[in-house]
């Protein structure tokens, strides 16, 4: 284990600040790649897209696993920005927690629904 | 902190507990700044309207139903809102989705190549807005059918 007492005892900060960078730039890419492959099978279908050609791009199994994949990464990347806009603009410790605690149960349960679409289809 | 203030160097203005009134209409804005701030908005944007995406992505591939639904919005409407009101909200949802991914593809290539400077900034913030702005006009244009 690190040192942790005397002269490089930490005392500031709760250290996430590396792993939230790093994780919003993981998660950001990952959804690159996801709107790449999407975009190319839409080019790739042949006459009018319609109902069939756009619902069959999430049929195969990988594909689903793949936007589960996705809506993982986006609602922990929208956690970390509206987290950070709540931090900078909202001062009122109360205010901030509360709307903390709302994006939260927003996003779980916006996942929640587009899971639950994925594994319907 | 002595040497700051010496008269030799030129005041700058101090800001501290920015007043939204006073203070923010005096700020400059260079363009980094407004892809920046930009960014921001765009992604607020996106997270307010989760649930609309999920709604789309719902409608669009559940059922042949369903998607008559989802396109019927974009014609007579949705509900009391109608039609033209469902493209508005879309086309905001395009411009925030392009350039929230042109914005954080400018911010990778920092990371990645440390080009940092001021020049190179501005650059970048010219070749985002360029891109997203375009991209939003060409889709917005089909869109609303006028091609």
């Amino acid at each position: 284990m690190a040192v942790n007492y005397g002269s490089k005892r930490l005392v500031v900060g709760a250290h996430y600040g590396l792993r939230d960078w790093l994780a919003q730039r993981v998660t950001a890419a990952l959804m690159v790649l996801f709107t790449l492959i999407v975009l190319v099978k839409v080019l790739a279908t042949r006459g009018p897209l319609g109902y069939e050609g756009w619902a069959g791009i999430f049929a195969p199994q990988w594909m689903k696993a793949l936007t589960f994949a996705v809506i993982v990464a986006l609602i922990w990347h929208v956690w970390v920005g509206m987290r950070e806009i709540w931090m900078d603009y909202i001062k009122p410790v109360w205010l901030r927690l509360s709307l903390q605690v709302f994006t939260l149960v927003w996003l779980v349960g916006c996942a929640g629904w587009a899971i639950q679409v994925l594994w319907r289809l | 902190m002595t040497e700051l203030a010496t008269p030799s160097r030129p005041q700058r203005p101090e800001f501290r507990n920015i007043n939204a009134f006073k203070d923010l209409p005096t700020y400059r804005w260079p363009l980094a700044s407004i892809v920046s701030g930009m960014h921001r908005v765009s992604g607020l944007i996106m997270f307010l309207l989760l649930p609309f995406i999920i709604w789309l992505f719902d409608t669009s591939v559940s059922s042949e139903y369903s998607y008559a639904r989802f396109s019927a919005a974009f014609g007579t409407g949705l509900g009391l809102l109608p039609g033209w009101f469902i493209k508005l909200v879309a086309l905001a949802l395009i411009w925030a989705y392009l350039h929230h991914l042109t914005a954080g593809l400018r911010h990778l290539r920092m990371d990645i190549t440390h080009a940092v400077s001021k020049e190179a900034g501005r650059h970048s913030a010219i070749v985002t807005l360029v891109l997203s702005l375009g991209l939003t006009a060409v889709l917005g244009a089909k869109l609303f059918a006028l091609y």
